[in-house]
């Protein structure tokens, strides 16, 4: 990182209403990797962060269009992407800079083609909407005229009325049903009964039996039931794929945050730069200081030493040189690396991790959602009930059109308008929520099994704590002013730590920095030594819970430096919120047992082990499981990742690693006392669903009834079907009627 | 009575209407970005006369 990087942005920076602070410069990160060109226009996509009003998004646009060559530059407020095309020799490297240099978060985005399948289908769900929705208002209008006039309207009249329903409803079935039909078709063929063969068995046989009512003279027809019905169901189906592809877009564009490149090293030495998923295995890569490793790599050349906490858990630097192996999120701290890349699967700690990834998703996709439950009792109900129906109304001596009539009537009436909008609206409104809150969600169902939660298990290093380490108080002013003149020259996390104690100020003379040890210089001509008591010439030492380093001035007594990982800042209230709830609290670290103790008491925390590796972690949530507990974990290293996937909900913050993101249900930015409101929403929601459930059901108790004992007119059922929905929406809206936070 | 053989092809036509430039708004992507588009209409770019 530069200086320029750390040194906070100039005032006025950012999103101009002050809804989303200003955003630190990206790290150094190759741009021309991700440019589309075709016939002499440079194409780029960006992902930017924090532009939230018009303001933002004229400031943008407006520099954008200022760059030389550039032609078109759109900003889509919705999802924070930016277009920017040109021609001519400028630099996509500059094109983001000019983004950052405004204050935005920004980085390359690649557009996937599974997106681009998405957001096809919600745009045919939403024309297949617009066009029941029109048939429905259409229908309704000759529908209406034939309920007013009932017993006054002459039977020519009433037939040309019906032909025309039949005429609208013809084409606006066919084509607005297609998604029911064919999903329903997909059911049947591989022997399965869902949601959609109800449904078309009831428009399809409705639209018969409508016709054939309308040839024949009769008095009743159902063409504006089975058009309504649609309408009602596609409301639902959009909203659900809607959500499905902001959870899906949210996930792709975490993924985009990590769209970094390397530098590749060619046969002559010379160093290129590539995007990360264009490495091959055997490549030799350049990692430079304070770089993030993006793929493994051997070491085969070079002598440094890296920061690990994102991997292990450890928060230490570890020494390496030729011949150890690199995981991704391994953050160089001293001197340059050359390393080979190797596949991923070659390593055992790796292959185990992405098997429990795996493992996790496999368990999660099994996961019955309580639509897919509701549905599963709901199918069969109302199939026995329609042939019932039919079968007793023959009994009784009615004619086979009658019965049918009444049979038809039943499957309208019963058709799950209320319960397709159950769960999506729902999901829609919590999910919305939770967004504002800054929490993205990555499934429909994380909500389900977040409200399930009732023990959280968090990893310690980076998620609880800030994952670097801080100064005690102890040294004098003056000693300390002279450590920091030997720190300012390191980029070790423990010199880090002196220097942000401190303050900028002169570096000392001559500073040698020995990896592993520590760092030699002169203070106005004395030698100074900080690093290992074995550095300063000290060979017993007392043991101390924390990192420590020594700082021996020319001939003096060596002084002591003692670090912590910090707590953040809310973590302790974060914690007794969660406590304050019911819900049991464990740390489980990969840390070393004294860190861990420390932490877990000053937090409160009375569960907690420490030297856990990934495996361990995943079958402490095994043992948490037998005990009948649905454990929630949170956790940001590659260490946690298995853990993530394997644990009935999981969460990670922000930072975390791409792999430990993908692996969890939801990533929350800022503090974590949104890990309790996410926890709150997700109750609510499911409440909400299931009292949504309970409504539908209710409204099915008296319908039935009334439909099987054959008093169901197309008016009746047109009020039922609208009304039940109305209600369901409603109550779903709740989640989000008040302003507080979460 | 008869005024509704002209009023009913009249109302299809008006709501086909409706329905035809619904299904252009949404083939040419105006409701991709609704929060921008709710601002853009804000976003002055005429320059100052003076």
């Amino acid at each position: 990182m530069t200086a320029a990087a750390s040194s906070p942005p100039p005032l006025g920076d950012g999103c101009p209403s002050g809804l989303a602070p200003p955003s630190d410069p990206d790290r150094a990160s190759n741009y021309n990797a991700f440019v589309r060109t075709a016939s002499g226009t440079h194409k780029l996509s960006l992902n930017v962060t924090g532009a939230k009003c018009g303001g933002c998004m004229s400031k943008i646009e407006a520099a954008m269009m200022a760059l030389p060559g550039v032609q078109i530059a759109r900003l889509n407020l919705s999802n924070g992407r930016l277009e920017v095309a040109w021609t001519g020799p400028l630099d996509a490297d500059d094109v983001a800079q000019g983004v950052a240099s405004l204050g935005y978060g920004v980085s390359a985005f690649s557009t996937s083609s599974a997106e681009a399948q998405k957001q096809k289908e919600e745009r045919g769900l939403l024309v297949a909407m617009g066009v029941a929705g029109f048939a429905a208002a259409n229908i309704m209008l000759l529908s209406v005229s034939v309920w007013a006039g009932y017993g006054e309207m002459g039977e020519m009249t009433r037939r040309t009325l019906h032909a025309l329903s039949g005429v609208i409803a013809l084409p606006a079935i066919a084509y607005a049903g297609r998604p029911f039909f064919k999903s329903a078709f997909q059911a049947l063929k591989h022997r399965n009964v869902n949601m959609d063969v109800p449904i078309s068995l009831a428009v399809t046989l409705a639209f018969c039996v409508s016709v054939y009512e309308t040839i024949t003279g009769g008095e009743h027809a159902y063409f504006d039931a089975c058009v309504m019905l649609l309408f009602f169901l596609l409301i639902g189906r959009f909203l659900d794929a809607r959500l499905r592809r902001r959870a899906y877009a949210a996930a792709h564009d975490l993924a985009a945050m990590q769209n970094k490149t390397v530098h590749r090293l060619d046969e002559t030495g010379a160093s290129q730069v590539v995007r990360s998923d264009e490495v091959a295995t055997g490549d030799r890569l350049l990692l430079a200081p304070g770089e993030r490793a993006v793929v493994e790599i051997e070491i085969v050349d070079g002598h440094s030493d890296v920061d690990e906490s994102l991997v292990t858990g450890e928060s230490l630097p570890r020494d390496v040189s030729v011949g150890m192996t690199l995981y991704a999120g391994t953050v160089n701290l001293s001197r340059s690396l050359i390393g080979r890349a190797i596949a991923p699967t070659q390593e055992s700690l790796l292959s185990d991790i992405a098997d429990m990834v795996e493992l996790g998703e496999q368990k999660r996709s099994h996961y019955r959602r309580i639509a897919d439950k509701a549905v599963s009792l709901y199918v069969p109900f109302v199939h026995s009930v329609a042939v019932c129906a039919f079968l007793g109304w023959l009994l009784v001596g009615a004619s086979v059109r009658d019965a049918i009539l009444v049979a038809v009537a039943t499957l309208i009436i019963t058709c799950p308008c209320a319960l397709a909008l159950a769960a999506p609206v729902v999901q829609v409104v919590a999910s919305g929520r939770l967004f504002k809150n800054g929490v993205f969600l990555k499934s429909g169902d994380a909500l389900e099994r977040l409200a399930d939660v009732d023990y959280v298990v968090f990893d310690k290093t980076g998620t609880l704590t800030l994952g670097t380490p801080s100064l005690k108080d102890g040294p004098a002013p003056d000693v300390l002013a002279q450590a920091a003149q030997l720190a300012r020259a390191s980029r070790h996390p423990l010199s880090r730590a002196i220097v942000a104690a401190v303050g900028a100020g002169p570096i000392a003379s001559n500073v040698v920095e020995e990896i592993g040890q520590g760092l030699e210089a002169e203070i106005e001509s004395v030698v100074c030594r900080l690093g290992s008591p074995a550095w300063v010439g000290l060979s017993d030492v007392p043991e101390v819970s924390g990192p420590s380093l020594w700082f021996k001035h020319g001939e003096s007594e060596p002084v002591q430096f003692q670090f912590e990982d910090q707590a953040r800042e809310d973590a302790r209230t974060g914690i007794d919120k969660l406590k304050a709830a019911g819900l049991g609290v464990e740390i489980l670290s990969g840390d070393r047992p004294a860190a861990v103790s420390d932490m877990a008491e000053r937090l409160g925390v009375e569960q907690w082990s420490a030297q856990a590796s990934p495996i361990d972690k995943a079958k402490r949530l095994e043992v948490l499981k037998a005990h009948g507990h649905k454990v929630l974990m949170v956790g940001d290293g590659l260490n946690d990742a298995g853990a993530l996937a394997l644990a009935h909900a999981a969460l990670a913050p922000g930072g975390a690693l791409d792999i430990s993101q993908s692996a969890s249900d939801a990533v929350y930015s800022g503090s974590l006392s949104a890990i309790d409101g996410i926890l709150r929403v997700s109750k609510r929601a499911k409440r909400a669903m299931l009292q949504n459930f309970g409504l539908a059901a209710a409204y099915n108790m008296i319908a039935v009834p009334i439909a099987v004992t054959g008093h169901v007119t197309p008016l009746i059922a047109a009020i039922a079907m609208s009304a039940s929905s109305l209600i369901v929406t409603l109550n779903a809206l709740r989640i989000g009627a008040n302003n507080r936070e979460f | 009575m008869q005024i509704i053989v002209y009023l009913i092809p009249v109302a299809l036509f008006l709501g086909s209407l409706g329905l035809i430039a619904f299904m252009w708004s949404v083939r040419t992507g105006q409701y991709d970005d609704p929060d921008g588009a709710a601002h853009r209409i804000l976003v002055d770019e005429d320059r100052p006369l003076l």
